[in-house]
């Protein structure tokens, strides 16, 4: 009986550790573009299979079109 | 007709938006950033997302391009007073592109919470399934027990959160009167929850609490479904062209111009209305000379002459010169408001229609309960012990739960919306096919459905004067002239001394002493031919040009099979009698011409009366009443907003082959759906005495329940196995690397 008190917490709990990651994936928003996604695994550069943060300051995205521009081609 | 080269037709639709329109409809995205957000609907691999990423984002201003495939749309981040230019650089690559309402879009909450809900239903179902599975191979008493309540445990937060789906549709349900299917699944699942509480607390052996969750689990998984596959059809419908226009260039009494957009606009205000822009409000022309393009919203192919004191409805595109409109009306008292109101009048003549989950509900509901109940009476009379008459009961409910029947409809709806899929057709909901399948006629409206909304220019003339009228052409932008210069039989370079235009007559070109007219038959040749367009020289007639309405790709292929599918065939136009004889007779069906919007509602209403059951294939602004009056309505893409909007399927391809198509596939899923409550009722035959004579334990359930769901999902995914041969034609850079590999 005693197994029990470690076995079911854990199975139950990874369960939950699933659960919690679907949700969080979900609200990433991992599922917005599942062909897009696939596809960009095969690009070189920087953009990865999510939307950069949105909505990022001025200085920010300069510094990013900097760098983009100083990479050599 | 000495020849009918392909190009010839009338390019009327080739206005982008203008700076303003798309600045218009942008939004900010904080800083003094602006996004935007552009349909490509040609968007299809992943070569495609990078290329048109690079091309985005290569371009001045712009700070982020983004591409999402599964949606074929890009959102980009801009910054400056003018909006870069992202639908040409698109449009160099390739790709055409729309303007796309950002505020329509944005996440879709109801996926996200259905999500949310099947992955909460699922991961209880499998933990509690692991927990009876050890109950089922007999635990002893004192384990069991514990299992239980942890099943409970997981249960309950599952069942308030997950179930309420199910459970708000069936109150909503119930507080009118009515039931749907999710009465009886409500019922079923909290009551099963409620006794295997109930027993859990008293030490019984049989608990159902995985039978509870593992039905919300089956259902929500059809339900998800449904939903994605709906929304999937209306996010490819919003990403369509837009054709009605979001503003106008307004001219204020100080001299200024201003963009305003049109529920801005009111009577008086003075518009400045470019060439290839459509009129934003009911309007008059003050100035300015030019052609019209009236057939969104009359139905007539033709260009036509506008002149001063022309009244213009909202919607026609103005395609050669500039106008000066005086705004007659504001947008909400417009053509345009006018069509909405006869839509929700005619929609008012639909809503009897109930789908067939919901007219099963009716029947199954009140059987499954009485059965219910009338074991509950009996086993009292037989054993007069009340608890195991209420167990038996609920397991009487819990084994005629509606799982298969929940999943019969839904899955074969799905499998069907995903064959028209791929076919380039969208469904809106389910409803519209199982309408679909039912109907026994069809009706067309004529220009830009049976027609490819594009006229055609037939040529009645030799060699040498086909290339003097190309010649002619190419100095005017008239449509009709743009179109003969399109032809591109100019062989030698031919030089004039001077050409004139004359507004509503037509061209006038000198070349040393001889004099070439072309244009309106009686203004150029004494010798008057019967055509559209005459050239003449010297007053005399050496070609002759048609204006013939050109048949939709698969026009008449489509009108054979729908003819040898027994329908009843019709078409109802709004253009001239003439023309719409002329295609009539083409196709060999009969034709109503001259029809106002009003008639073709009344006549679709009359044929209703009669007892028929009405497809509706329209496309413009004055088709969608009738779009809607009708049982079930079809519209191409290229349709007016409105028609897109009112028609319950959307076909993207060219061809009209898109109508039978779709019939089959409809008739098809109906059978289907017959064949899946079938089997649900058998299985119900098999499942009720087994209940009745108690027999039907947590396992028996199970196992029954997961059967009967899977032997209907299997019967559905027969929809689409069969007849997988229609592919999507294919991408232009699948052929390049085929060439590539074929090297």
């Amino acid at each position: 009986m005693i197994d029990f008190f470690f076995l079911i917490p854990i199975a139950i709990g990874l369960g939950l550790i699933g659960l919690a990651s679907f949700m969080w994936t979900l609200k990433n928003g991992q599922y917005d573009d599942l062909e897009g996604a696939a596809a960009r695994i095969l690009f070189e550069g920087e953009a990865g299979p999510l939307p950069e943060k949105r909505y990022q300051g001025p200085a920010q995205a300069d510094a990013k079109a900097d760098a983009q521009a100083s990479r050599p081609a | 007709m000495s020849c009918c080269a392909p190009g010839a037709e009338l390019d009327l639709h080739n206005a982008g938006p203008s700076a303003d329109e798309v600045r218009l409809a942008s939004r900010s995205a904080g800083d003094d950033l602006r996004r935007s957000d552009l349909s490509v609907p040609d968007m299809h691999c992943g070569a495609c997302l990078h290329k048109i990423e690079t091309a985005l984002g290569r371009l001045d201003g712009v700070s982020e391009a983004r591409a999402n495939l599964s949606a074929r749309r890009v959102s980009v981040l801009w910054r400056g007073e003018e909006p870069p230019p992202m639908m040409a650089a698109l449009d160099k690559i390739g790709y055409a592109a729309h303007l796309f309402d950002a505020d329509d879009d944005r996440a879709d909450p109801v996926l996200s919470n259905l999500l949310r809900a099947l992955a909460v239903a699922g991961f209880a179902a499998s933990n509690i399934m692991l927990l009876s599975v050890s109950v089922w191979s007999g635990a002893e008493a004192a384990t069991r027990d514990l299992f239980h309540w942890i099943s409970a445990l997981i249960a309950l937060p599952a069942l308030a959160y997950s179930g309420q789906v199910f459970f708000r549709s069936a109150f909503r349900a119930l507080r009118h009167g009515q039931t749907n299917m999710d009465v009886p699944i409500s019922i079923g699942v909290l009551l099963a929850f409620g006794m295997s509480l109930f027993e859990t607390i008293q030490h019984g052996d049989h608990a159902y609490f995985d039978a509870a969750v593992s039905l919300l689990f089956f259902l929500l998984i059809g339900r998800t479904l449904d939903h994605v596959m709906r929304e999937r059809a209306r996010q490819a419908v919003n990403g369509l062209a837009r054709l009605s226009t979001r503003g106008a260039m307004v001219l204020k009494a100080d001299g200024t111009q201003t963009y305003l957009s049109v529920d801005e606009i009111e009577p008086g205000m003075t518009i400045l209305l470019a060439a290839g822009e459509r009129v934003p409000v009911d309007g008059r022309v003050l100035k300015g000379r030019s052609e019209l393009d009236r057939s969104l919203v009359s139905g007539e192919s033709a260009p036509q002459p506008a002149s001063e004191g022309t009244e213009l409805q909202a919607g026609i595109l103005n395609l050669t010169g500039p106008l000066t409109i005086a705004a007659t009306a504001s947008a909400k008292n417009s053509f345009l408001a006018e069509m909405i109101a006869m839509m929700e009048a005619a929609e008012s003549g639909r809503s009897s229609y109930r789908r067939i989950a919901d007219r099963a509900a009716r029947l199954y509901a009140p059987v499954v309960h009485t059965t219910a109940f009338l074991t509950f009476v009996g086993w009292m009379i037989a054993s007069g012990d009340a608890h195991r008459a209420i167990t038996i009961a609920i397991a009487v409910l819990i084994i005629t739960c509606p799982c298969a029947l929940g999943l019969a409809v839904p899955m074969v709806h799905v499998v069907a919306a995903r064959r028209l899929f791929e076919l380039g057709i969208m469904i809106r909901d389910g409803g519209a096919l199982e309408r679909l399948a039912t109907i026994d006629t069809v009706i067309f409206d004529k220009t830009g459905t049976l027609t490819s909304g594009r006229p055609q220019l037939t040529v009645n003339a030799d060699a040498d004067g086909a290339a003097l009228a190309a010649a002619i052409a190419s100095h005017s932008r008239h449509p009709y002239s743009q179109a003969l210069a399109a032809l591109g039989i100019v062989s030698t370079p031919i030089a004039f001394d001077e050409v004139t235009e004359h507004p509503g007559d037509g061209l006038e070109a000198r070349s040393g002493r001889t004099i070439y007219r072309m244009g309106r038959p009686d203004w150029a040749a004494t010798d008057s031919a019967d055509a559209t367009v005459v050239l003449s020289k010297d007053g005399k007639s050496i070609a002759a040009f048609d204006l013939a309405d050109r048949l939709r790709a698969g026009a008449s292929e489509a009108v054979a099979e729908l003819k040898a599918a027994g329908l009843q065939l019709n078409i109802l136009s709004g253009d001239s009698t003439a023309r719409v004889d002329a295609i009539a007779s083409r196709l060999g069906l009969a034709g109503t011409a001259a029809a106002r919007p009003a008639d073709k509602v009344s006549a679709i209403e009359a044929l209703k009366q009669a007892g028929h059951s009405v497809l509706m294939v329209g496309d413009g602004l004055n088709d969608a009443p009738a779009l809607r009056a009708a049982d079930v309505s079809m519209a191409p893409s290229s349709a007016a907003d409105i028609g897109r909007n009112a028609a319950d399927l959307v076909f993207l391809r060219e061809s009209l082959a898109a109508v039978p198509q779709a019939i089959a596939v409809a008739r098809r899923a109906a059978r289907l759906v017959r064949q899946n409550f079938v089997l649900a009722i058998a299985y119900n035959l098999v499942a009720i005495p087994l209940g009745i004579l108690g027999e039907v334990t947590p396992l028996v359930a199970a196992v029954a329940m997961s059967a009967s769901s899977i032997i209907v999902v299997a019967n559905a995914l027969r929809l689409g196995r069969s007849g997988h041969n229609v592919r999507e034609p294919a991408h232009p850079d699948a052929r390049e690397f085929a060439v590539e590999a074929a090297e």
